[in-house]
């Protein structure tokens, strides 16, 4: 318990001041969180689920937590332009796990919607943030989920109400910026009501080189025949640990699109927690990563099928260099009386040297008899005779390799609904095998 | 479709066609285990010290052990200080010929489709008959010991091969490999011992039938086979065991060892009693059962059929040590009403260019609850490794459940790992289809569980093949929907 104990004695001795600068939605949940925390405590190794990440020396540093919410002086907007060609955004910043209001977009929302700062929503609309805050997010499902719950002040809220569509993509960008090692509790709140719609782009970027811890809690709500998408990019540093958990609670005839891409990043864990609750509920959950160096990602799902008639797509592919580790371990679990679910799961691995690792585990549990589900997980190399084929017709090996790997990532992203994310993102992934620093164009530190 | 339901009820409903109880006088010692009793177990064996030795070694090994409790299953607590170890029918002379041998054995082997004599003298097959631990006969042991082949009982084996068995005891599966291995290695009774010399062919299917007979006995049988260079062996364990209420323990050990370019196909046909219709009673199966491919171009199949236990917890592995080593896995497990299994493989692929093939068929019914759970293991220095796995869950009720736990451990990046999996129940058109043909619902579903289990059914010896037909539809009357 050496890791934990110095977040139980941060609590402790600050819970004052954590609640003085938060709200009181969030600070309600604060003491049983802290109960789940002393309880659970982090995930050893000895469990199936956390076998190959240790989290609890990810979180034994002693890392500066921003309790008091100075504000950093930073404008990531001047810094920081990651922008999507051809794609208008409404763009809004955290700067690690707090929200940046100095530079907001011209509001382009529809009436109703709110876009912005989680402390600054649970002031204003108490009620609203009380039916939704810590709902998905189950404190006892990890001591993470529970350390989040327990510290976290600020974050991200979108709420998108009854039958109102957002057209255009909610661009949310997380900054890590700090001088000292740093840990940021972000907490990030998607509601979509009945028959709502809306998209919500994320992505983590770390400006400085000292290290940064970042303990996520997603919560995505999706009412009767909503419509969302979330697109979770990570593009941070060898020295970022992230910790992420996405939680994901679907009425009946929801359409959710979850899609996380990982293409610089130190250690990461994510966790996607997906609960199928109402009927004809569908979600397509996927995810890509290219990994090098001594980078490693961890990804963990769970899908639960609650009721009949439901759907879920799960497609993850990761493609190792160097020394990466990649692990996958997915579950969909059926519970009885799920009748026509459908349930797809694969897993698909390139490994390209000795040194790299890759341990997956697709799993299925199911309890109903009136189902369909398949999983598949492959682990291999490039097809020798392909890249044969490409140097016969007058391509080089290291084009040719680059070419089939681009290729085997590239129907993760096709799920994605935003054609012009789309084709940024082929060009991302393309320029991050080619060895290029696959930093967005538009920003000014790759220039 | 009401009329499939009542087909199916009464298929799942089938009751259990072996339950007997042989009156034969077994040689009982008193319940519980300590030292004492493992000793007591040595010496009416008449064992060499150093196996009583290995015994104590791994007794207190397994005192500081606390039973694993990861699988999907749910055990009810054990209570080792109520289980009688060693349980042997009270030997008079030892048989000499098939007449001397008790006629009450006999005629349980008859019940159970064994004639000793005729049926196998017919199909050609050597049986190594172990009831409740101690093997009673062996036959056409003369016809091969002109070969070389030694094919006996552990015990006998202990007494007249001392030196084979020294060597190859314990170095597959260690008696620190887990909770059970321990245990094993501690009680073990009896089982059955092969040694194929080099270069021999072994002419005949050899075959052993487990039996578990008298009441509140554990079973701890261990079986060593061991193939030398260039030879063959095709082996084949049946069991059964008679109704009883208790749950039983059954903790057996088998070690395969398989030398340069040696073959050695594992087949068993398990249908210890399952329990009655509301979960009461059965077998506890717990085995560890691992091969290991020594020598370059060795190979060991692995093919199972599970339809019997209350509880099923097993996974036959190869451990893929010799260049271009092959390893195979086939498996049907059926559960009904309240069975539950949670089997499978693993496949350690240590040499270079090993393969290995994993097919698993689940089939579930009633309230049962049946898992596949399996690793794939390529290690840094196992080049160009090849596996693929392919398992396939039916689910034959609203109430059962069919899992799949699959891990692929890869480190190495030449490997080529694939795994499939599909769950759903029998197509209703495929019913609908051969009723429209004229034939029952039934016989429809009992046509389609064989078509699906065939590419198992395909792997398993003649013999082998046609019971283990019979049990599948035994084992699923009335299961149907």
């Amino acid at each position: 318990m050496k890791a934990e104990q110095q977040y139980i004695d941060l609590f402790s001795q600050c819970e004052d001041l954590i609640c003085r600068k938060s709200a009181p939605v969030l600070n309600a949940l604060r003491a049983e969180a802290f109960a789940e925390f002393e309880r659970l405590g982090f995930p050893s190794l000895k469990g199936e689920d956390y076998k190959y990440t240790d989290v609890a020396r990810a979180f034994a540093p002693d890392y500066g937590l921003n309790l008091n919410q100075l504000e950093i002086p930073v404008n990531p907007y001047d810094v920081f332009r990651c922008d999507v060609p051809n794609l208008s955004t409404s763009l809004y910043f955290v700067v690690n796990d707090m929200f940046y209001n100095k530079a907001l977009p011209k509001a382009h929302l529809p009436e109703g919607v709110y876009a912005g700062g989680l402390a600054e929503f649970a002031q204003q609309y108490p009620e609203v943030a009380g039916r939704y805050y810590g709902k998905a997010a189950a404190l006892a499902m990890n001591g993470m989920t529970a350390l989040n719950t327990m510290l976290a002040q600020d974050g991200f809220v979108v709420y998108v109400p009854k039958a109102t569509v957002v057209e255009r993509p909610i661009q949310l960008v997380n900054v890590f910026r700090s001088d000292v090692d740093t840990m940021a509790n972000r907490r990030i709140l998607f509601i979509v009501e009945e028959g709502a719609e809306a998209k919500l782009l994320a992505c983590d970027h770390s400006i400085d080189d000292v290290k940064f811890l970042s303990n996520q809690v997603v919560e995505l709500f999706a009412g009767a025949n909503a419509r969302a998408d979330y697109y979770d990019l990570e593009e941070s540093s060898v020295s970022t640990t992230r910790f992420s958990s996405l939680y994901v609670k679907q009425a009946a005839n929801s359409n959710v699109v979850v899609n996380g891409i990982t293409l610089t990043n130190g250690l990461t864990r994510n966790n996607y927690h997906v609960s199928l609750e109402g009927e004809g509920a569908e979600i397509s959950l996927c995810g890509m990563s290219v990994l090098d160096r001594e980078q490693q990602l961890d990804t963990y799902s769970h899908v639960t099928h609650h009721v009949p008639r439901c759907t879920c797509n799960e497609l993850f592919k990761n493609v190792l260099n160097d020394h990466a580790v990649g692990v996958f371990s997915g579950r969909i679990l059926v519970k009885q009386g799920a009748d026509k679910t459908s349930a797809y799961q694969t897993n698909r691995n390139l490994c390209t040297t000795r040194e790299c690792r890759m341990y997956s585990k697709p799993q299925l549990e199911i309890y109903a008899d009136d189902v369909k589900c398949s999983h598949g997980m492959t682990t291999g190399q490039l097809d020798e005779n392909a890249l044969f084929y490409m140097q016969s017709r007058g391509i080089s090996r290291e084009e040719a390799r680059m070419l089939l790997s681009v290729a085997f990532t590239s129907d993760v992203i096709e799920h994605i609904r935003v054609d012009a994310l789309k084709d940024r993102l082929h060009k991302l992934v393309e320029k991050r095998f080619r060895g290029e620093l696959a930093k967005c164009a538009g920003c000014r530190i790759c220039k | 479709m009401q009329d499939s339901k009542t087909v199916l009820d009464e298929v799942t409903k089938g009751d259990y066609k072996y339950g007997f109880v042989t009156d034969i006088d077994t040689d009982v010692i008193h319940r519980g285990l300590d030292e004492e009793t493992i000793r007591l177990i040595s010496a009416k064996k008449n064992e060499p010290e150093w196996l009583l030795e290995f015994r104590l070694k791994a007794f207190r090994y397994w005192q500081t052990l606390e039973m694993p409790d990861w699988a999907l299953l749910r055990i009810p607590p054990i209570d080792y200080q109520d289980i009688i170890y060693y349980a042997a029918p009270k030997q008079k002379e030892g048989p000499k010929s098939m007449d001397e041998v008790d006629p009450e054995l006999l005629k349980t082997f008859d019940k159970l489709g064994i004639p000793l004599e005729e049926q196998k003298v017919l199909s050609g097959m050597a049986v190594d008959a172990v009831m409740d631990s101690v093997s009673v006969k062996t036959t056409f042991k003369e016809n091969l010991a002109e070969k070389g082949i030694i094919f006996c009982s552990f015990s006998e084996a202990v007494q007249h091969h001392p030196d084979l068995v020294q060597k190859y005891l314990g170095s597959v599966v260690s008696y620190r490999d887990n909770f059970f291995a321990a245990l094993n290695s501690a009680v073990f009774s009896d089982g059955s011992f092969i040694y194929i010399p080099k270069g021999v062919r072994c002419p005949m299917e050899l075959s052993t039938y487990f039996r578990i007979n008298a009441q509140n006995t554990g079973q701890f049988e261990r079986t060593l086979i061991v193939a030398d260079d260039e030879s063959y062996v095709s082996y084949l364990e049946g069991c059964t065991a008679p109704m009883r209420d208790e749950n039983q323990l059954h903790a057996a050990i088998v070690e395969i060892i398989a030398h340069d370019h040696a073959e050695v196909k594992y087949s068993t046909v398990q249908n210890w009693y399952p329990g009655d219709k509301e979960g009461k009673g059965g077998i506890y199966n717990f085995v560890t059962k691992r091969g290991l491919c020594k020598g370059e171009g060795s190979k060991i199949s692995w093919t199972q059929v599970e339809t019997g236990s209350a509880i099923t917890w097993k996974y036959p592995s190869c451990i893929l040590a010799g260049d271009n080593s092959v390893g195979e896995f086939y498996s049907v497990a059926v559960t009904n009403n309240y069975q539950q299994a949670d089997t499978g493989t693993k496949m350690i692929h240590l040499g270079r260019n090993t393969r290995s093939t994993i097919v698993s068929k689940g089939i579930s019914a009633g309230h049962s609850q049946n898992s596949y759970r399996g690793l794939v293991k390529v290690s840094p220095r196992a080049e160009g490794a090849r596996n693929h796995s392919q398992c396939d869950s039916l689910l034959l009720s609203p109430t059962c459940g069919a899992h799949t736990f699959p891990y692929a451990d890869i480190q190495n990046e030449t490997a080529i790992v694939e795994h499939e999996a599909t769950t759903s129940k029998i197509s209703e058109e495929q019913l609908f289809y051969c009723q429209q043909r004229g034939i029952s619902t039934e016989e429809a579903v009992g046509l389609i569980v064989n078509g699906y289990a065939r590419e198992v059914m395909n792997k398993l010896p003649m013999e082998f093949a046609v019971e283990a037909q019979k049990l599948l539809s035994i084992s699923l009357e009335g299961s149907v929907g």
